[in-house]
């Protein structure tokens, strides 16, 4: 493989459960190739080190932060935002957890947060509350004090 | 950012043939969690990243009598999700607990952690209390380093220009050992250490003496530092509070630590001490059993 | 006259809770913010940036950035638009166009690092940024000063040449002290030394950051009937408005400002930092350009809060009752002036009624980023002051510091600092709602082994602000309401703006829509800041809601044939006077209106002198590891006067974020500078906020004691939640481990340093 000049790559990947078909290059991050590339701008900026969490995904499973993964190296993964959280028949019980409990005030990191929470209830049904926090502390929140995103998760686990 | 092409090779002979070809213009990318941010803010400048998370030997993890085998690529979270790993080596799911948050720990891993080379990086201390070996591939085949000897500097390592780090390895610890990490920061979860300690402790059967110790710290030097008077000082003693405290003393000693916007000479000598102390006692507790 | 009105208690929205309007947008991503922006043929721009914090700018070259293949245009000084020295009233705090416009792109000297030299506008941002670092820029580097001591030395690097500072009325020139001022009542010096007790005491604090989450954006079109539109993430379109065309030297009708949601702002997206340089790029590139700060870039160059210098003296009588106090307060600037002094002087005895009190306050220039407002701006700093030496008094004189403080509370018709009398406030409800709060009435429970834990409480104030709303009201044939409101929304505003209506005309929040409008779709409306927004432009929206039920009278007097007089209105249903039985709902009319004269709009406008204050309370316990000194939050209270809460849970939302800031401003945030006076630690990495496995759950308490000044009692409540808790926390400390700390942050090691 020659490396003379940056190259774009092709990658296949599934957002959301929807196949796409990129030309990637290669420096450029997961987070820029979902708003910039395809467009899917809920994904949002905060700080492109890794420290905030407003740019969290789900890589095949895993929450990430997509400021610090390449688009080239989600071929052949699966990927999901937030925009993949809610489906037609409606919101996901934490994003009207979130609503009721007023768990948003600006709602910039309010995406990052619900992905990064779905990852903790995908796999622990019913966390104590050191558990949500331990597990959201990779998210950064200025507006709330986290109390009522704290509660909305609580109030969305079984 | 210079603007760089990304690769993605299958083999580490591949690898290694693009690491050769560029020198220190391409690096390898495991998790990315400190390559980006550093091509970001133009600490490098490179041409490619060459991604080896599709190198099979470089994602594994293996236990088996002889010891643990990680890949350079494993990233934290496979490492404490593992029970083997967790039962056998607590000292380092200490460390791969705590490096950054869970978005981070799904990306970054050891290997990264080691060939970073900060001073302060959480997973090194107990891989050097643990006598962990690093391998290294190059087109001229490979070599071992101990991990104690890997790092040369802040952001410096032993790694020549083409070489690749393969695996970490950890010999199987003796019975009736125990290890454990721990680092202080100022919030509870993703800041860099003010100062670290991993401890390795091996006792007697009756479990009231120690037969040997070492003990490494983070954040006190130019490079993660193995404390060896520290350690060879528990050799042979009773495990009481004189010897401990004897210990951390030590360690404090050999901790060269510079005052910095995260923390002071004075406050991460004291930090060491307490945190050595608090180390060994657990270390002990979990040779125990 | 001002009007006043009475407290209801029979409302049927205000104090419910219903989802926001904007909330489904926000929780599925679908919500644009200034960064999602998208336009056809859109490129970006970066600023190439000064490495040094105070330099003068030989030469720059960008000649070979412009060479480079996918750029669009450069732009320096030159491109700049020589901007008047002239203040303008922005409604918080006045603006000078030349500094705003030098602040955006230096001009011979910059003055802190980051400090813009050069734009670019390119295709993409990695290009734009490749771009940058090809720009040469020579500087003659000069000595810098990033604190208030060595600002004022008489050796002191001078930041701007031109400056005349203002002493007391005299004029003093080659100095960095831009203002001192004086508030004194009574007589201190006599008052002082006969008291019984007195204490002086120094604080320090160092800057801090608003540390909203969402960067700096704009993007704009500059076309060729030279208007420019912008679309950014702003605390106020308006504002934003005056200011672009002030800097760019063009009639506030040849600029339009869109607002898109916000990412927090605190007061810091009150200035306009990318606007002006993004419509420039747009004028020479002929693109809609759009760009977004980086976070070293927030930090460096957008307005953090003055670190402080705070020397205060009381004195108190053998009874507990305080009868003087001074305080000397030197505040950080930054490269300009304007480093909020004034309202410090407000703010700084509030809580208490003292009879002779004398305030300096001295604004001083440092090579350092220009300060804007951080929720409450100089509050939260004399706060620290004021309530640790209110503490420190009482522990040596033996007083309980409750009953102190209860002793010595401000009420109706004390004198504030500034001269100002108090009206109709909250301060000993407040109180007493704290000595009864849950918090106060349970034990602090034993520390486990090496840690130690203690409590401290703190009052906090905040003279919230009035200023100009405006909103607009139409009626859809269904019966519900559109509302177009002038305030951007970065909190859940809006939902409260809903509300208002709703219970004016009997509807529920979800039947009256709220937009923000942009400038050219409402009248004039002020900044969101200043704790303003549910009270002034909530009344504004009162106001338009009962303008449109006289619309509406009007359309039922033509219905049944009678005079307007003889119509009512009460709950959503109209009635005529003569005949009570003969009524219509809302709804009702709402469908008939096409018969009735057609469209029903009204509009409603406030200029508000005055506002409600607000007073709080916090309650903090705190427990420290002794060999570390790490110290851990283990229970907090916030007890509020909230006047009225309309959306309760917005209001609790207020507290518990201006708490938070607060925690983090105690224990670990700053600017670190280096010896060549940059920030250390600009990022989120090292500039440590509290994340949520920093927190415990934060209880709140909201005293309603209504403000007369508004229709349903709203009183201001964002930023009074962030100036008890610096003090309540050094209290705590305190009471943990005997030992006071008297500059922020207090972290372990300056913890560690005090156990010593």
């Amino acid at each position: 493989m020659t490396t003379n000049s940056p190259s774009k790559v092709h990658v296949t990947t599934t957002i959301n459960g929807q196949e796409h078909e990129l030309l990637v290059p290669g420096y450029m991050s997961l987070l820029d190739t979902l708003r910039e590339l395809i467009g899917l701008t809920g994904t949002k900026e905060g700080c492109l080190d890794g420290n905030c969490g407003a740019c969290t995904v789900t890589v095949d499973g895993r929450i990430v932060d997509s400021c610090l993964v390449l688009g080239a190296e989600v071929n052949g993964k699966t990927v999901e935002t937030i925009e993949g959280m809610a489906t037609p028949e409606g919101l996901h019980p934490l994003q009207q957890a979130f609503l009721e409990e007023a768990a948003l005030q600006c709602g910039i990191c309010t995406p990052g947060f619900l992905v990064a929470a779905k990852g903790l209830l995908d796999n622990e049904p019913s966390p104590t509350e050191g558990r949500i926090r331990h597990w959201l502390a990779g998210n950064l929140c200025r507006c709330t004090g986290y109390d009522k995103i704290v509660r909305a998760v609580q109030k969305a686990s079984s | 950012m210079h603007p760089f092409a990304y690769v993605a090779p299958s083999t580490v002979a591949e690898a290694v043939a693009v690491l050769n070809e560029h020198g220190d213009r391409a690096r390898p990318l495991a998790g990315g969690t400190d390559l980006l941010v550093k091509a970001r803010a133009n600490v490098w400048e490179l041409d490619a990243v060459v991604d080896i998370k599709n190198i099979p030997e470089l994602m594994t993890i293996s236990v088996n009598g002889d010891g643990l085998s990680m890949g350079a690529g494993v990233p934290c979270y496979q490492v404490y999700d593992n029970s083997e790993v967790a039962a056998q080596y607590p000292g380092i799911i200490d460390g791969v607990s705590i490096i950054g948050g869970i978005q981070i720990q799904s990306r970054a891993g050891l290997g990264g952690n080691l060939c970073n080379a900060a001073p302060s990086g959480d997973g090194i201390p107990s891989l050097i209390a643990y006598s962990a070996i690093a391998k290294i591939a190059s087109v001229n085949g490979t070599r071992e380093v101990a991990v104690e000897d890997f790092c040369t500097g802040p952001s410096r390592t032993v790694l020549e220009a083409g070489e690749l780090l393969v695996s970490i390895d950890v010999p199987k610890p003796a019975a009736n050992s125990g290890a454990a990490y721990t680092r202080f920061i100022p919030r509870n979860e993703m800041d860099i250490a003010v100062a670290g300690v991993g401890v390795f402790v091996q006792l007697d059967a009756s479990g009231q003496n120690f037969v040997s110790g070492r003990i490494a710290l983070a954040s006190v030097g130019p490079t993660p530092i193995l404390a060896s008077a520290a350690g060879d000082s528990l050799a042979g003693k009773p495990v009481n509070d004189e010897t401990i405290a004897a210990a951390a003393s030590l360690a404090k000693d050999a901790a060269t630590p510079i005052t910095d916007m995260r923390g002071t000479i004075d406050q991460r000598k004291q930090l060491v001490e307490v945190l050595t102390g608090r180390m060994i006692k657990q270390a002990v507790e979990r040779a125990r059993g | 006259m001002v009007a006043t009105f009475e407290p209801k208690t029979d409302y049927k929205v205000v104090g419910t809770r219903p989802i926001r309007h904007d909330g489904y947008d926000k929780v599925t991503g679908r919500a644009i913010y200034g960064g999602d922006m998208k336009l056809p043929g859109l490129i970006w721009g970066v600023c190439v940036r000064s490495p040094h914090a105070h330099a003068k700018i030989k030469s720059i070259d960008t000649s070979a950035a412009e060479a480079m293949d996918g750029v669009f245009a450069v732009i320096t000084r030159d491109d700049m638009p020589k901007a008047e020295s002239k203040l303008v009233d922005l409604g918080e705090g006045n603006i000078n166009f030349k500094w705003a416009s030098n602040k955006l792109m230096a001009d011979t000297k910059v003055l802190y690092k980051g400090h813009p030299v050069a734009a670019i506008a390119a295709v993409d941002r990695y290009t734009a940024e490749e771009a940058a670092r090809l720009v040469v820029v020579e500087y003659d580097v000069l000595p810098s000063v990033t604190n208030v001591v060595d600002a004022l030395k008489d050796d002191a690097p001078i930041l701007l040449d031109d400056l005349v500072g203002d002493d007391l009325g005299e004029d003093v020139t080659n100095t960095n002290m831009a203002a001192h001022v004086r508030h004194e009542f009574g007589d201190v010096e006599g008052a002082m030394s006969s008291a019984a007790h007195t204490i002086e005491r120094e604080y320090n604090m160092q800057m801090v950051h608003q540390g909203y989450i969402e960067p700096h954006n704009a993007t704009a079109t500059w076309d060729e009937e030279d208007r420019i539109k912008v679309w950014t993430s702003t605390q106020g379109a308006f504002p934003a408005r005056t200011q672009i065309a002030g800097i760019l030297q063009v009639d506030v009708s040849r600029v339009k400002v869109t607002p898109l949601e916000i990412g927090g702002g605190f007061g810091g997206k009150i200035p306009v930092y990318f606007e002006p340089l993004a419509a420039l790029l747009s004028k020479k590139s002929g693109r809609p350009v759009k760009m977004v700060m980086e976070r070293t870039a927030i930090f460096e160059t957008t307005g953090p809060t003055p670190g402080a210098r705070m020397i205060i003296k009381l004195g108190a009588d053998a009874d507990g009752k305080l009868t003087a106090a001074t305080a000397d307060i030197w505040f950080e600037a930054g490269a300009n002036p304007g480093a909020f002094i004034g309202p410090a002087a407000m703010c700084v005895y509030a809580p208490y009624e003292i009879a002779n009190t004398r305030i300096d306050g001295w604004d001083v220039l440092v090579n350092k980023p220009k300060v804007a407002p951080y929720r409450a701006p100089g509050s939260p700093q004399v706060a620290f002051a004021m309530e640790s030496t209110i503490d420190e008094l009482c522990e040596n004189a033996g007083w309980d510091s409750m009953k102190f403080r209860v002793d010595n509370a401000s009420k109706e018709g004390t004198r504030r600092g500034d001269g100002v009398l108090f009206s109709k406030i909250g301060m000993e409800e407040v109180l007493e709602a704290a000595q009864q709060s849950a918090h106060w009435t349970s034990p602090i429970g034993d520390a486990p082994e090496g840690k130690k834990r203690g409590r401290g409480i703190a009052n906090g104030y905040w003279f919230n602000i009035g200023l100009k709303s405006s909103a607009n009201l139409s009626v859809n044939a269904d019966g519900t309401v559109q509302l177009t409101e002038g305030s951007t929304d970065i909190g859940g505003s809006r939902v409260a703006m809903a509300m208002h209506v709703a219970e004016v005309l009997g509807l529920t929040a979800h039947d009256v829509r709220p937009t923000v409008g942009d400038t050219e779709s409402v009248g004039y409306t002020d900044v969101t800041g200043g704790s303003r927004t549910t009270y002034a432009t909530g009344y504004a929206c009162w106001i338009a809601a009962n303008n449109l039920v006289e619309v509406l009278k009007d359309r039922v007097a033509v219905l049944w044939d009678i005079n307007k007089d003889d119509v009512d209105f009460n709950d959503g249903v109209f009635s005529s006077k003569a005949e009570a039985e003969k009524t219509i709902g809302f709804k009702e009319l709402a469908g008939k209106l096409d018969d009735l004269g057609g469209p029903a709009n009204s509009t409603g406008s406030v200029d508000l002198e005055s506002a409600g204050d607000g007073f709080g309370m916090h309650i903090a316990d705190v427990e420290i590891d002794i060999a570390t000194g790490k110290t851990d939050i283990i229970r907090y209270t916030a007890i509020q006067d909230v006047g009225t809460a309309i959306h309760p849970s917005y209001v609790e939302g207020q507290l518990q974020g201006g708490s938070v800031q607060g925690i983090g401003w105690a224990l670990n945030e700053e600017y670190f500078m280096t010896d060549t006076g940059t920030m250390a630690n600009s990022s989120f990495l090292d500039y440590r906020m509290p994340t949520s496995l920093d927190l415990p759950l934060i209880e709140t308490v909201l005293v309603e004691v209504p403000n007369p000044l508004h229709p349903y009692g709203v009183r201001g409540v964002g930023e009074t939640p962030i100036c008890p808790p610096i003090p309540a926390i050094a209290n705590a400390i305190q009471d943990a481990i005997g030992t006071r700390l008297y500059n922020t942050p207090m972290n372990a090691g300056s913890i560690l340093e005090a156990l010593k």
